[in-house]
């Protein structure tokens, strides 16, 4: 059976003055995996925190597992399992105790908590670490752990508010193998990130955040495809240079973005590009051809990068 | 590396994690104190010592030497203190579960907001926050009467209706600090400064070492506004019957029970509204 965990409709937050959500429309369906990507302060971890059942919303209509969080919020948030964009631990317990104490929150019992306890220090690869304080542990273990903690009450929907960031690339790439296992287990999860590489990698389906709004829907392929060409190459003449190459480069391409620090050629095949752009005399400091990415997408949308 | 392998969704049962929030709070709280379960009981003993040696044989010593051994209100100076001394041990160690762990909670590691992910709600937070430091306030009295007892300072009949009192006092002042504290963003200094300029004049304005009529009227109301010298009161009414009119002992314990509502009426919607960002 399949179901929508997450219906919003109009979606609206504000505080104050600052409208933070600004009228969105999604939905999510079970077993899903869904994205929401946006530079910071495009109303990521706002929305995320709607869906947690814990921030009301101003207006607009939300339902979560079926149920209006404004209305039901302690039963939504007893099948939901959360990773916060800080952590949240308590620093001054041990490892295994912050995974304990944490499932005591949702009712369960010692029982029930001493075989999940090891199976999720297992699953977060923290047996060693069990007796450890959680400030004696890296940044990329507390990540872990945080999730592993977010896991303990067996929620329907994991929600996961950027996972990644802080973190160095073998401590990412653990974390994505982790997340993987639980998508392909039909865990829903709901993940925020400023990281394209993330979303392509884990999100079957995402939406393009910035300013509150929605900027696009659909799946990486289907939003390189309608927003990118196949491929990219990339050229540098340095920084004063860039902008006189310009014209003679739009030229030879779909479409061209010109950065501080280099320019962007989107084309269908970029390395007969490339020779194109040295039989011109054009002759960049450097140059890269690659695969068109979420990133020059949300460049196409915004005219911004994803990462400043 | 081990898969997890569950049914999602089918683990709580979410009546029963609704039911017991704010316990499930207050066993948190419980499992972090009992890591230093041997600073508390050393603490809880060595204060009681410190007061009795000092007021028993100083103090006391002097003060009943001085009434020709008649004491204040007819019994023993150490007796007449005693309600007062146990008050403030109740209420220190509430002030102190009811501080800390707010800060630890909403500023320094935020664990707050990690609760309120499950389905713990804002409320019971703040009143497993309360249950947490009534049980530390609790163990404190017995720990401090166990000692008065042991060394004669009050007669076993004082035991229950000075416990009492103490607590009424500490759930009061608990309250209020409860309210405070919910609103202090970061600044810990002012804990410093309620600790010099709200709990030190408390202790030593609210009739805890001699009659509060003693004082000059103009600094008997430090008196009447603190939750110490009301809670004293009742202590003395009935643990040695000092007397009281009705009226008194009714608003003695109208007093206490009015800060203690006001104050959680007040720190609900902040925790509510502070875990809402």
């Amino acid at each position: 059976m399949t179901s929508d965990m997450i219906i919003a409709k109009d979606l609206k937050k504000v505080y104050g003055d600052f409208v933070a959500v600004d009228g969105i429309n999604f939905t999510v369906k079970q077993g899903e995996s869904f994205g929401l990507l946006g530079p910071n302060g495009a109303g990521k971890s706002t929305t995320m925190k709607m869906i947690s059942s814990v921030s009301k919303r101003s207006s607009g209509e939300l339902t979560i597992l079926g149920k209006d969080p404004d209305k039901f919020g302690p039963e939504i948030r007893a099948h939901l399992g959360v990773v916060p964009q800080k952590d949240m631990l308590d620093r001054e317990l041990k490892t295994w105790e912050n995974l304990y104490t944490y499932g005591r929150f949702f009712g369960l019992s010692r029982k029930f908590l001493k075989p999940k306890v090891e199976e999720l220090l297992a699953f977060a690869q923290l047996e060693e670490k069990r007796n450890d304080k959680v400030e004696e542990l890296s940044g990329g273990m507390q990540r872990r752990l945080a999730i592993a903690r977010g896991l303990v009450n067996e929620p329907e929907m994991l929600l996961l508010d950027e996972p990644t960031t802080g973190l160095d690339p073998q401590a990412r790439h653990i974390l994505w193998d982790r997340l993987f296992r639980l998508k392909e287990q039909g865990v829903t999860l709901v993940i925020t990130t400023h990281y394209m590489d993330e979303a392509e990698q884990l999100c079957d389906r995402l939406i393009v955040m910035d300013k509150g709004k929605i900027m696009a829907e659909g799946s990486p392929a289907e939003l390189i495809k309608k927003y990118s060409s196949k491929e990219v190459v990339e050229v540098r003449f340095g920084t004063d240079k860039n902008a006189q190459f310009a014209d003679q480069l739009k030229k030879l391409a779909d479409r061209i973005e010109v950065l501080p620090d280099r320019i962007l050629v989107y084309t269908s095949h970029g390395e007969q590009t490339l020779e194109k752009i040295s039989a011109q005399g054009m002759n960049p400091v450097t140059s890269l051809v690659r695969r068109s990415s979420l990133e020059d997408v949300f460049l196409r949308l915004t005219g911004r990068t994803l990462v400043d | 590396m081990t898969d997890l392998k569950f049914k999602p969704g089918k683990a709580v049962d979410s009546v029963r994690a609704m039911r017991r929030g704010a316990w499930a709070v207050a066993e948190y709280r419980l499992f972090s104190m009992s890591k230093w379960m041997g600073s508390m009981i050393s603490f809880g003993l060595g204060n009681p010592i410190i007061y009795l040696v000092s007021i028993g044989l100083g103090i006391g010593a002097l003060v009943d030497a001085n009434t020709g051994g008649q004491g204040i209100d007819g019994v023993s100076y150490i007796e007449f203190v005693a309600p007062a001394l146990l008050a403030t041990a109740a209420i220190n160690a509430l002030q102190d579960e009811v501080t800390f762990p707010t800060m630890q909670g909403f500023v320094w590691d935020k664990m707050f907001f990690a609760m309120n992910n499950t389905p713990i709600t804002a409320r019971q937070i703040a009143n497993g926050i309360m249950t947490t430091a009534t049980i530390r306030g609790i163990f404190t009295v017995i720990l401090y009467e166990a000692v008065l007892l042991v060394f004669g300072a009050i007669p076993l009949s004082s035991a229950l209706p000075l416990f009492l009192t103490s607590i009424f006092a500490a759930l009061a002042f608990g309250a209020a600090m409860l309210a405070v504290t919910v609103r202090i963003e970061n600044d810990t200094t002012l804990f410093a400064i309620i600790g010099r300029f709200v709990i030190a004049p408390m202790f030593l304005f609210s009739g805890t070492f001699y009659p509060l009529d003693q004082m000059p009227i103009y600094l008997q109301w430090i008196g009447w506004i603190s939750p110490m010298w009301h809670s004293t009161q009742l202590g003395r009414f009935l643990s040695y019957g000092m007397p009281l009119e009705l009226w008194q002992l009714a608003m003695h314990a109208i007093f206490l029970a009015t800060v203690f509502v006001i104050g959680m009426l007040f720190a609900y919607p902040k925790f509510e509204s502070r875990l809402q960002k």
